[in-house]
């Protein structure tokens, strides 16, 4: 049933009024889908090649979002939480991005922009999609978008790890990536301090404004009038909700905005910005 | 003040039709229905047009204006530019009827299969008692407006007819999650909504909210929500092992599925 | 069920029936007539229709719903502020009583005595039912319906949900009549009722979308059509509003009572043209807006009328503390009775006070936060700001009168609704006497909800009544719909439907408004002869299929016999009393037309109008002593002004 009998389905269809064009839209249409297919292949790649790259995501006292908690065989002073995992053989990344990946990957918000950019179902609003036959998310694999709120208890867990991290990120410098005077002790702040602050903030706005944290703290009742603690949580998590795509996208800039200059300081292309 | 507007309209029925070239005199204030009821006035006087209202409260003139699924009378002409052509075609999601108006029987089946509302008994004093708070989301889809734009603009039966027996759309999922979050209704729709209405078809791409011209968050708010009390219903093992150890979620206690 | 109802959801036996509009036909199929056979048929579906049809399956009726559109889009929609019942759930004082007073009050006792009782009483329990049925009322602070002030009522007694009640009382309506499994015939029109030796037999229409004839065989038809807006430039309300309803009575021979008293809202849009009349809750003034002409001044003040002295605010400062403490306090004046409020407008702005577009100004914007405003009258700030550009809660709106409302309709007996023919039914807008020479806000949705009920059990029980002995249709009646009906396509050279209308819409805003005189009424009826003429020589192109042009043809024949009806009656009141006032008689006279009612039906021709007056029904004693001038303050005493 899925082609009629003239071989043309959806808006093109028998009883449908006869229009050959696809779209009739004028407008740019194709610019949202492009930008965000152009970003996140971006990112894809670029997260991909420094997973597997397994160093240079160590800069005392700056730990790479990529890799923290660094559970695997870590470089000295980058495992804050042991190393368990000490025989796996690839980069340490791959035992911790799969979590955030995950919740990345099963997000809400993360599902619409890559169903459109990528998978072109539908490239846009009133724009006729490609494929013949279509079930969404109604069997496997899709149906595993379901457990987006297992991968949210993670990410939960991970943005502790994260704030952690930056708490440790004003630690001082060791003597060899110092400046100036050689200062070796007491509290600093650099420019990696500041940006980890910035991208912990982003990570954690991006978390607590999930659909699946906005069900979980409230959403789920029935009657408010009888939580009104969680229905507060509630109203806050909604609010922060209708911002979730701008969070996604400012959190998954910040956290390759950190990597990667993590990445030319242990590198040693460039050096901290030190503010005290 | 007044100025021609050029427009495209389709005219035309189930066995064709194609888009005819018209110049209208418009004036300042107005919207594309007007534009389209003075082309009926003195050009066109068998146009086909569905509208009712004309304040956008009743959901009647739904069509497509420069491919965007819009109410006619809701979109005004300075919206465009004054040497723009206008092309207003009929919703290319249901079957055409005649020029603009297209059979909508689709919706009103979906809404037939919806099971309706079941609530308890009234209080003593033959009131009924729920709190503001927990009226609110159902108030909000209850603004729906039935224009099915969301219906037409969807993916899912806009681009492949044979999913429309197992699909009932956003304008129903709305109706679920409004149901669903009843204080009062002692129904349990979670399973059939994932089942006969095929919310597990709907891939959260918005286009619904995009075009509702409400405002309704028909995504936010009643899809993804139904979407995780569906999960916690089908998919959550937790919750699963919970029943099965006797630490039952309250929030369904009283209700029966259906 | 008999078998050709096709009643049964789509799949559960094989029906020819079209899932969405009934009907039974395709398109493509050459010639012939679609029969139904009915125990009751409703003609109108908005929440007249609806609750009546609604009441006569739950009675055990077989029935059939008949809507010129879609099903959930009659103007009912349209209606903002609220379900006016005396349920106390703010005011534990109020009762049916006081409400019944408001009524009668607001309706200048030309009333009939019966219906407002009625409607107070029942009203109540109507509004519950909607809430067994779904609806999601505001609530209280004590998870009670919230009840909201509006002009002429004594306490805040309108059960609303923000200001779209209507759409709500439509919605939860039209879901509880899917359940029910009532068939329904959508955009189909009724043009003729069908009559076995004076009684009813069925009624005969045609489907809009191919234009092919249908015939209902039903000793019980409830006209449930609405109202007349249509026939003036200026209204709120929408092309349905051709008063199929008045005069499909008219033309079986039932009687219209009251058809002089017009209702223009106080509160239209002025800007842009496109949306003139479009409709501003009187919720705005409830919530705390105010009128205020170019000057800057709240004219209301100037206009407050003896008969509502003692209950309305005198200083701006009472008026203010109002909306708080209603006990100690009188009402502001820009919450007086419609009718009122719609003159004083009228008046400023006649008096070269009126704004830029012609119109006043409603002001919320000064008086109220941003967010209460966007809270309580949502669809309010959504329309200005879709359709005007306005910001309400920055800027004050402008507004004018608009045609919004007819008090009179088909004569009804007040427990049954029948109308004079037997077997016929009238409920809503199309039906009369209810709210007098004027309407109150609120209680036309109130009205819909207890006479549709009562209608839709009424004509139950009288189809059941016959047994086996019913009516039968003339086929030859049939014949002559049929070629009535089709007699636009006939015509060689004659003029547009639309050019005509628009003809009529002109001559009764400008000659039968706000304001009348005998000279402007002679005018409009010698006007409407001649418009009587042109429509016979209209002239429709196209085919049959969902043709708007030929549509309107057929319409255009209610909205002249209708319109005729309201300038003759207008013509003949001589003096002024709710929706009707004449400057050449501006005072109410209580003597001698404040014991009539005016009676419209048909010639002996059948074209024309003949007006006759009548008595009104006499209120019993009980209920007489509301209204003494020593009791004027009960029956609940009125603690207000105090």
């Amino acid at each position: 049933m899925a082609l009629t009998d003239s071989g043309k389905t959806g808006v093109t269809g028998p009883t449908r009024a006869s229009i050959e064009a696809r779209t009739l839209r004028s407008d740019r249409w194709w610019l949202a889908p492009l930008t965000t297919f152009v970003v996140f292949t971006a990112f894809v790649i670029y997260a991909t090649i420094r997973a597997f790259m397994g160093r240079d995501y160590y800069a005392s006292p700056y730990l790479s979002p990529f890799y923290s908690p660094c559970l695997g065989d870590c470089v000295e002073g980058a495992s804050d939480f042991g190393q368990p995992f000490q025989a796996f053989p690839l980069s340490a990344a791959l035992l911790i991005l799969i979590f955030p990946l995950g919740f990345r990957m099963t997000c809400y918000y993360y599902r619409k922009a890559y169903y459109r950019a990528f998978w072109l179902s539908p490239p846009a609003c009133a724009v006729a999609e490609p494929h013949s036959a279509y079930s969404g998310e109604s069997r496997l694999p899709l149906i595993l978008q379901n457990i987006h709120r297992y991968f949210w208890y993670a990410a939960v867990l991970v943005g502790a790890v994260l704030t952690f991290d930056v708490f440790l990120a004003f630690r001082a410098m060791p003597a060899e990536y110092a400046v100036g005077d050689g200062e070796t002790s007491g509290i600093h702040m650099g420019l990696g301090t500041l940006l980890m602050i910035i991208n912990v903030v982003f990570i954690w706005l991006y978390t607590l404004s999930c659909h699946s944290c906005r069900h979980v703290v409230g959403g789920r009742l029935r009657h408010f009038s009888k939580h009104p603690v969680r229905y507060k949580l509630w109203t806050w998590v909604s609010r922060l909700n209708t911002s979730h795509g701008r969070w996604a996208w400012y959190s998954l800039f910040s956290v390759a905005i950190v990597d990667l200059y993590i990445f030319l300081l242990a590198a040693g292309t460039i050096q901290d910005v030190r503010f005290f | 003040m007044g100025y021609d507007l050029k427009m495209r309209v389709w005219r035309g029925d189930i066995d064709g039709g194609d888009l005819a070239d018209y110049t209208v005199e418009v004036s300042e204030g107005e919207v594309v229905l007007d534009a389209l009821h003075r082309l009926q006035a003195t050009q066109a006087g068998d146009l086909a047009i569905r509208w009712n209202c004309k304040a956008g409260k009743c959901g009647s003139c739904s069509a497509e204006i420069n491919g965007r699924p819009r109410l006619l009378c809701m979109t005004r002409l300075s919206d465009f530019d004054e040497s723009e052509t206008i092309t207003v075609t009929p919703m290319r999601s249901f079957p055409v009827i005649r020029d603009l108006v297209t059979d909508v029987s689709y919706n009103y089946e979906k809404a037939k299969e919806l099971p309706g509302i079941a609530l308890g008994p009234r209080d003593a004093d033959g009131k009924r008692r729920m709190a503001q708070i927990d009226v609110e989301r159902g108030q909000e889809f209850r603004k729906c407006i039935e224009c099915f734009l969301c219906q037409n603009t969807c993916h899912v039966v806009r681009d492949h007819e044979d999913n429309k027996p197992a699909f009932a759309g956003p304008r129903f999922f709305l109706r679920y999650a409004e149901l669903d979050m009843h204080p009062l209704d002692t129904h349990d729709r979670r399973e059939l909504a994932q089942g006969a209405a095929g919310l597990g078809m709907c891939n959260i791409t918005k286009c619904c909210t995009e075009v509702c011209p409400e405002n309704i968050q028909i995504t936010d708010n009643a899809i993804i929500p139904m979407k995780e009390r569906v999960a916690d219903r089908k998919y959550d093992p937790l919750v699963w092992l919970g029943n099965k150890i006797g630490l039952r979620n309250k929030d369904y206690e009283g209700r029966t599925e259906v | 069920m008999s078998d050709n109802t096709g009643s049964h959801p789509a799949g559960a036996h094989p029906t020819t029936r079209h899932p969405m509009t009934g009907n039974e036909m395709s398109a493509a199929a050459a010639g012939g007539m679609e029969r139904h056979t009915y125990d009751v048929v409703v003609v109108g579906a908005g929440g007249a229709g609806l609750r009546a049809a609604i009441a006569a399956q739950d009675a055990g009726a077989r029935t059939a719903l008949v809507c010129k559109s879609l099903l959930g889009k009659a103007h009912t929609v349209m209606a903002e502020g609220g379900i006016a019942a005396a349920m106390g759930n703010r005011w534990p004082e109020d009762n049916w009583e006081v409400h019944f007073r408001d009524t009668m009050r607001g309706g200048k006792m030309l009333n009939n005595w019966r219906m407002a009782q009625l409607h107070a009483q029942e009203a109540p329990e109507r509004v519950q039912e909607l809430e067994d049925w779904g609806a999601l009322f505001d609530r209280t602070e004590d998870g009670l319906i919230s009840q909201r002030d509006v002009g002429g009522h004594k306490y805040a007694r309108l059960a609303h949900v923000g200001d779209r009640t209507g759409l709500e009382m439509i919605r939860t309506l039209q879901q509880r009549a899917v359940h029910l499994g009532i068939d329904v015939f959508m955009e189909c029109t009724i043009t003729d009722l069908l009559k076995d030796d004076g009684v009813i037999s069925g009624a005969f229409g045609y489907w809009r979308e191919s234009g092919r004839f249908i015939t209902f065989e039903a000793p019980s038809v409830i006209l449930a059509t609405g109202g007349i807006g249509k026939s003036f430039k200026v209204t709120s309300n929408s092309w349905e509003y051709t008063g199929d309803g008045h005069a499909l009575a008219m033309r079986s021979g039932a009687n219209l009572i009251n058809m002089e008293f017009v209702q223009f809202h106080p509160t239209g849009m002025v800007w842009p043209p496109s949306v003139k009349g479009l409709l501003v809750t009187e919720s705005v003034r409830g919530d705390g807006g105010i009128l205020k002409n170019s000057e800057g001044k709240r004219f209301m003040f100037d206009y407050i009328p003896e008969f509502f002295k003692s209950e309305t605010a005198d200083t701006e400062a009472e008026a203010d503390r109002w909306y708080d403490d209603k006990k100690n306090n009188r009402r502001p004046p820009e919450l007086l009775p419609r009718d009122e409020v719609a003159r004083a407008i009228n008046s400023e702005i006649k008096a070269g006070r009126g704004t830029p577009h012609g119109g006043i100004y409603l002001d919320i914007a000064s008086r109220r936060s941003p967010e209460f405003i966007r809270k309580r009258l949502p669809s309010m700030y959504h329309q200005f700001k879709e359709l005007a550009d306005v910001d309400i809660t920055a800027e004050p709106m402008e507004i004018g009168p608009t045609c919004h409302y007819v008090m009179g309709g088909v004569e009804v007996d007040a427990d049954t609704q029948e109308s004079a023919v037997t077997g016929l039914y009238a409920v809503g807008e199309c039906s009369g006497g209810m709210h007098g020479s004027n309407r109150l806000g609120g209680n036309s949705l109130g009205d819909l909800l207890v006479f549709g009920k009562r209608a839709g059990e009424a004509a139950t029980a009288y189809a059941t009544s016959l047994g086996e002995a019913r009516p039968q249709v003339d086929e030859a009646d049939v014949k002559a719909a049929q070629v009535s009906a089709l007699a636009p396509f006939e015509v060689e050279g004659g003029e547009n439907p639309y050019t005509i209308q628009s003809d009529l819409q002109q001559s009764m805003n400008d000659l039968v408004g706000i304001i009348r005189t005998a000279s402007e009424l002679e005018e409009s009826l010698s006007r409407i002869e001649v418009l009587k003429k042109r429509a016979e020589t209209m002239v429709v192109e196209g085919h049959r299929q969902y043709n708007p042009g030929w549509h309107l043809a057929l319409d255009l024949r209610n909205m002249l016999l209708v319109s005729e009806a309201i300038a003759t009656a207008a013509l003949a009141r001589q003096e002024s009393r709710g929706g009707h006032t004449r400057d050449d008689f501006p005072q109410a006279d209580d003597a001698v037309w404040g014991r009539k009612n005016l009676v419209v039906s048909t010639d002996d021709s059948g074209q024309g109008v003949v007006l006759r007056e009548q008595p009104l029904p006499e209120m019993p004693e009980d209920l007489k002593k509301y209204f003494a001038p020593a009791a004027a303050e009960s029956p609940a005493a009125s603690k207000e002004g105090k």
